[in-house]
């Protein structure tokens, strides 16, 4: 199938499983115990009868739910996911705002855990009893058992009190302004911490993973006939094995990419990183449910589109499967 | 030991000959095991916290101790120190643990109960059944599982009850992955057409049949749950979306979140806590699959 056929197959999809998505949390939120133009009214410190009425009628909340579903549908497919409770603001422009430090910070830990990860699990495979191996079965029992959010912490208390060199908290120095290549170091220098944090639990898997496979593929047929036409080692090992080893490190990262995201929250609550963890954690402690709806839908996307991505990187790394589905 | 028995019977494998059970020979390469006696061990110690801790250091963890932020080893009425409220951080690790491992258990139980159902009626029914669960499975799989679990927590007030439904309402996916391609790898097998062929129904060749075969990848996974449970109980806590009125490692950890810089000790000794409870139980879990996986014990 082309690959045009594909992507369209997929986004169909995508959209009914977000579709779906909203419905289930939708339900979920109109079924809990409460009322939301409660919340508003608390928000507003307090209101009688006719305010509420009124409030229930500025976020159509009056209506019978099944129609306040359809609308809010609807809506979303024009890209309106409603207004916040919270900050009375447009719920997309508050998603938008908050993507792109999320967007940043994932892809920063997931990148330094494959790079760093595979580099470690090819050294550990070409020699078993290397230092690289013992880093890896450490790494991997460490990183396994530490919460995100405590390896965070206690960064945060080694860069905060002992060694002040790194930010530790927001993701932009108030005294620095200046232009585009400034602000990027600005926010490159704020990213260290968060980025390395989450990245830790994951870099422990993928080394962990990378070694297995590579020690599988290695004794592999093909390789010992690169070996046999006289290729030099480094060769054999970058680029003709690495290729079919990374299979399963793209697999797993692919599969776990809503953990990641999952980390993300615990790692923005602990570095104060404007991302939509902490606009998750604010809205639901607020009991803003719009924009909660706006966060759930939208990590969802996230996911979707990195499942497709790892499609993708599956296609260029076995040419077999470009013929297939 | 060598791939290829000695021709005279030695000592040792006249042993393993009398020990043919899978799980007393699990438990041979078990006990083998260094770092999963050790795990063991750290367990125990746990265990030993959350049984006897309340006991032997009865003091109430919310009360006022001493001043707010004594450091730890300076005062004998607070060995560990207190924290912003004045509250007694040793107390508060003697009995949160109560509440951190419990939730851990129960929720990776539940995990494992809506997992396996899910997966064995879609690996052994296949057809529609499968089609439908597969999709719900991958409807849960891209909800973030702490975003989803932080909304059904705040819907439904922040109790043990619900922190515990909630984790295993949103962990089950991987769970059920594994067990649908266990049973359908096994519902093909001959001694399972033979048992069908001799009238038995659905129900009994799933539970008598080929759970039981399917059991040993589960119990190791079911393992590694229990402590991905906890992690996920001590992250809701550290966030504020636990129950406030009861004592727990997370909650300690959230609690002094913000005096980090001001001290230390809050937010190391629990965390240290989890730390360990979690490493024991990987530490175990390892053990375990290196002991019914033989074969892939030298990854």
């Amino acid at each position: 199938m082309s690959l045009f056929l594909l992507l369209a197959k997929r986004l169909a999809y995508a959209l009914l499983l977000i579709a779906a998505v909203q419905a289930m949390n939708f339900t979920l939120i109109r079924a809990a115990p409460g009322d939301p133009a409660e919340v508003i009214a608390g928000e507003m410190g307090g209101a009688d009868e006719a305010v509420m009425a009124q409030i229930r009628a500025t976020y159509g909340l009056d209506q019978p739910v099944p129609l306040q579903y359809a609308r809010y549908i609807v809506h979303s497919l024009t890209g309106d996911l409603g207004t916040s409770y919270l900050y009375s603001r447009p719920v997309v422009d508050l998603i938008l705002e908050r993507l792109g430090p999320t967007v940043l910070l994932v892809a920063t830990a997931l990148l330094l855990a494959m790079v760093i990860g595979t580099l470690l699990g090819v050294a550990a495979s070409r020699r078993p009893d290397s230092a690289a191996s013992g880093v890896i079965t450490v790494l991997s029992l460490v990183g396994y058992a530490m919460p995100v959010f405590w390896t965070g912490i206690l960064l945060v208390l080694l860069f905060g009190k002992v060694l002040p060199i790194l930010p530790i908290a927001g993701m932009r120095d108030v005294r620095i302004y200046g232009d585009g290549w400034v602000v990027m170091l600005d926010v490159l220098h704020h990213l260290v911490l968060p980025a390395l944090t989450l990245s830790l639990v994951y870099l422990a898997q993928y080394s962990r993973l990378a070694r297995a496979s590579m020690l599988e593929v290695l004794g592999t047929d093909y390789i010992r006939t690169a070996r046999a036409k006289g290729l030099p080692e480094s060769s054999v090992v970058y680029k003709h094995a690495l290729r079919n080893a990374l299979m399963p490190v793209v697999t797993v990262a692919g599969l776990q990419f809503g953990n990641l995201i999952s980390g993300a929250v615990l790692v923005e609550t602990v570095f104060s990183w404007p991302g939509l963890g902490t606009l998750a954690l604010d809205a639901i402690l607020g009991r803003d449910y719009p924009t909660v709806l706006g966060v759930l839908t939208c990590s969802a996307a996230l996911v979707i589109v990195a499942n497709l991505l790892t499609d993708l990187a599956y296609r260029w790394l076995d040419p077999r499967l470009r013929g297939r589905r | 030991m060598s791939a290829f028995p000695d021709s005279a019977p030695s000592p040792d494998t006249a042993a393993a000959e009398a020990a043919r059970s899978p799980g007393r020979e699990a438990w041979r390469v078990f006990r083998r095991n260094k770092a999963a006696l050790l795990g063991l061990a750290l367990l125990g110690l746990v265990a030993l916290v959350m049984l006897l801790g309340p006991t032997l250091y009865p003091v109430d963890p919310f009360g006022l101790a001493s001043q707010p932020f004594t450091e730890p080893f300076t005062n004998a009425a607070v060995p560990l120190g207190s924290d912003y409220l004045g509250r007694d951080i040793l107390a508060g690790i003697a009995v949160g643990g109560r509440a951190t491992v419990t939730v851990g258990l129960a929720a990776a139980a539940i995990t494992v109960l809506i997992g396996v159902t899910v997966g064995a009626l879609a690996g052994y029914f296949q057809g529609w059944a499968d089609e439908l669960l597969t999709r719900l499975t991958e409807l849960f799989q891209v909800l973030p599982s702490l975003l989803f679990a932080m909304v059904l927590v705040t819907l439904f007030s922040p109790s043990l009850t619900v922190v515990t439904l909630a984790i295993g309402a949103v962990s089950w996916t991987t769970t059920a992955r594994l067990a649908r391609a266990e049973f359908m790898r096994l519902r093909r097998l001959e001694y399972v057409n033979a048992v069908r062929a001799m009238g038995a129904g659905p129900l009994r060749l799933m539970l008598r049949e080929v759970l039981p075969n399917a059991l040993p990848p589960l119990i190791v996974s079911a393992t590694l749950i229990v402590g991905t449970a906890i992690l996920f109980e001590a992250g809701l806590s550290f966030l504020g979306l636990s129950d406030p009125n009861v004592m727990s490692w997370g909650l300690m950890i959230g609690a002094n979140r913000a005096y980090i810089l001001d001290c230390w000790w809050a937010v190391t000794f629990p965390g240290l806590a989890i730390f360990v409870t979690v490493l024991g139980v990987s530490l175990v879990g390892d053990g375990l699959n290196d002991a019914f996986n033989p074969r892939l014990h030298q990854r």
